[in-house]
């Protein structure tokens, strides 16, 4: 096996007196797509940044040398009332970067962001617009790694879909790495190669169909799961099954 | 005009161009308000430099920027808002200010004096609106960034921290540019009003800054001169800030383009 793209060893956060992750060990390799899922408050989201290197942390965070992450945040805290248009947030991190202004026209009309669109002001896109925009963002730079949180939190389910259309084609077209929180299992079930549970217990790893059994997931979330398996071909539970935690 | 008006004239019309750009990142980090309470940290500095019959400046700049300093690190140690932070602060400058500035000199460093400017001043006050104005066409877009998201620009690479400290020095040097004309209570206005009837005017960062530039320089314009003609003052900040609040009611007339 080639050496990993990521390799986590003895992962620990705390905030404090409260420790968050404990002691995780995992490993990636490149054009994996790898679905961390957990209860709420288990630490997924503190995973992410600790992975991004935005949180203290101890233990080993190693990426290979040729990793350029792009991060897609859950939410945004920011007053979305800023006088900013998505040009300029997507133009000033080119200048942070020092990329060519180009980089801005090539991702923005791979995701069908329109001129218009990019004329708008943030806090005037839709749900849709602005998860997009903030893929776009994280696409500058040319990442082959995608750190996702939470992809379609309070999206509806059309956006949703095509979000994940995105997903699917930025892993099959471009061979990225692509790091996923989700609570959605249908979307662990159809763009996870690895899952990755977290939660007050040991941790769990390995493909969907060995990892989402019943009895991890009701260990999991500590409700009994509402979902099935097929016994064949792609392990897709219907949409409306889906497992919900909250 | 006498040389030195002029170039009092012309620092003040500097000075309102550094006001307005400042103004517009304080605005976004929604932190105008803290103007306030870095212009009063001035105060006792301003005070124990008349007291002492030392430049006022120097006094006013040496606890501005040390309580500048100390904002900063009151929000990183305590976690505290800027708000709480604010309140803490802005009580105590302004107590210490009061007690220690000699009761004749209380006027002039509340509200600015209307004088003439050394040719040594003039190029001071020149160094430092460059400054600002470099400064802050540098950190334009890590400042974007960082008041879109601090981690969306620390996933970036930006040195979040670093950026939030070096805009509180850029708007502590614009606060110390401003006492000589507006005085510790006012200088933070005209950071605060030109910002805020740019906002009504544009959702384009670009246009933003430029209007909010364009208005704070008008409204010192407009200032002295409806108070050398009109009012006749000792004080112009009085005049240059009622005018900018003019600008400011203006601008919730038009529409946004």
């Amino acid at each position: 096996m080639p050496d990993p793209l990521l390799s986590v060893t003895n992962l620990f956060v705390s905030f404090g007196d409260r420790t968050v992750i404990e002691d995780l060990s995992f490993t990636v390799q490149a054009g994996e797509g790898l679905a961390v899922i957990g209860p709420n408050g288990a630490g997924k989201t503190v995973l992410l940044k600790a992975l991004l290197g935005l949180i203290p942390h101890s233990g080993t965070i190693r990426w290979s040398q040729d990793a350029r992450l792009g991060y897609v945040p859950q939410k945004i805290e920011a007053d979305r009332q800023l006088p900013l248009r998505l040009r300029d947030l997507l133009t000033a991190k080119t200048a942070v970067l020092k990329l060519p202004r180009t980089e801005v026209a090539q991702v923005t009309s791979y995701l069908g962001l329109t001129q218009e669109i990019l004329d708008t002001s943030i806090g005037h896109l839709s749900g849709g617009q602005f998860q997009k925009a903030l893929i776009a963002f994280a696409l500058l730079g040319r990442p082959n790694v995608l750190l996702f949180d939470e992809p379609t939190a309070s999206l509806d389910e059309l956006a949703e879909e095509r979000v994940y259309e995105m997903l699917h084609s930025l892993q099959q077209d471009k061979g990225m790495t692509v790091i996923l929180v989700s609570h959605d299992l249908s979307v662990v079930y159809r763009y996870a190669d690895m899952v990755l549970c977290i939660s007050k217990g040991a941790p769990c790893m390995g493909p969907p169909r060995e990892v989402l059994t019943p009895e991890m997931l009701e260990t999991l979330y500590g409700t009994p799961p509402k979902y099935y398996r097929h016994a064949h071909g792609a392990d897709v539970p219907p949409r409306n099954l889906r497992s919900s935690p909250e | 005009m006498h040389q030195g008006q002029f170039l009092f004239l012309l620092l003040a019309l500097l000075f309102g161009l550094a006001a307005g750009l400042v103004g517009c990142f304080a605005l976004m980090k929604r932190m105008l308000l803290a103007g306030d309470v870095i212009s009063h940290l001035a105060l006792p500095g301003l005070g124990l430099a008349f007291l002492y019959k030392i430049d006022p400046l120097i006094g006013g700049a040496a606890t501005l920027f040390a309580g500048t300093l100390l904002v900063w690190r009151l929000q990183k140690k305590t976690g505290l808002t800027t708000d709480a932070t604010i309140g803490v602060v802005f009580a105590a400058a302004l107590a210490l200010g009061a007690i220690v500035t000699p009761r004749e000199d209380l006027i002039d460093a509340l509200f600015g004096e209307l004088q003439q400017v050394s040719l040594r001043g003039f190029f001071l006050g020149l160094v430092a609106t460059l400054a600002i104005a470099a400064s802050l066409f540098l950190l334009k877009d890590r400042l974007a960034l960082t008041i879109f998201s601090p981690d969306l620009a620390a996933s970036t690479g930006v040195n979040v921290n670093r950026v939030n400290l070096l805009f509180l020095l850029v708007f502590s040097l614009t606060v110390l540019v401003g006492l000589r004309f507006m005085g510790t209570l006012l200088a933070s206005a005209l950071i605060i009003l030109p910002a805020a009837a740019a906002r009504q005017l544009t959702d384009k960062l670009s246009g933003f800054l430029l209007v909010s530039a364009a208005i704070g320089v008008l409204s010192v314009l407009a200032g002295f001169v409806f108070n050398t003609l009109v009012l006749k003052l000792s004080t112009v900040g009085p005049t240059i800030v009622l005018f900018s609040a003019l600008f400011f009611a203006l601008s919730l007339l038009a529409e946004k383009n």
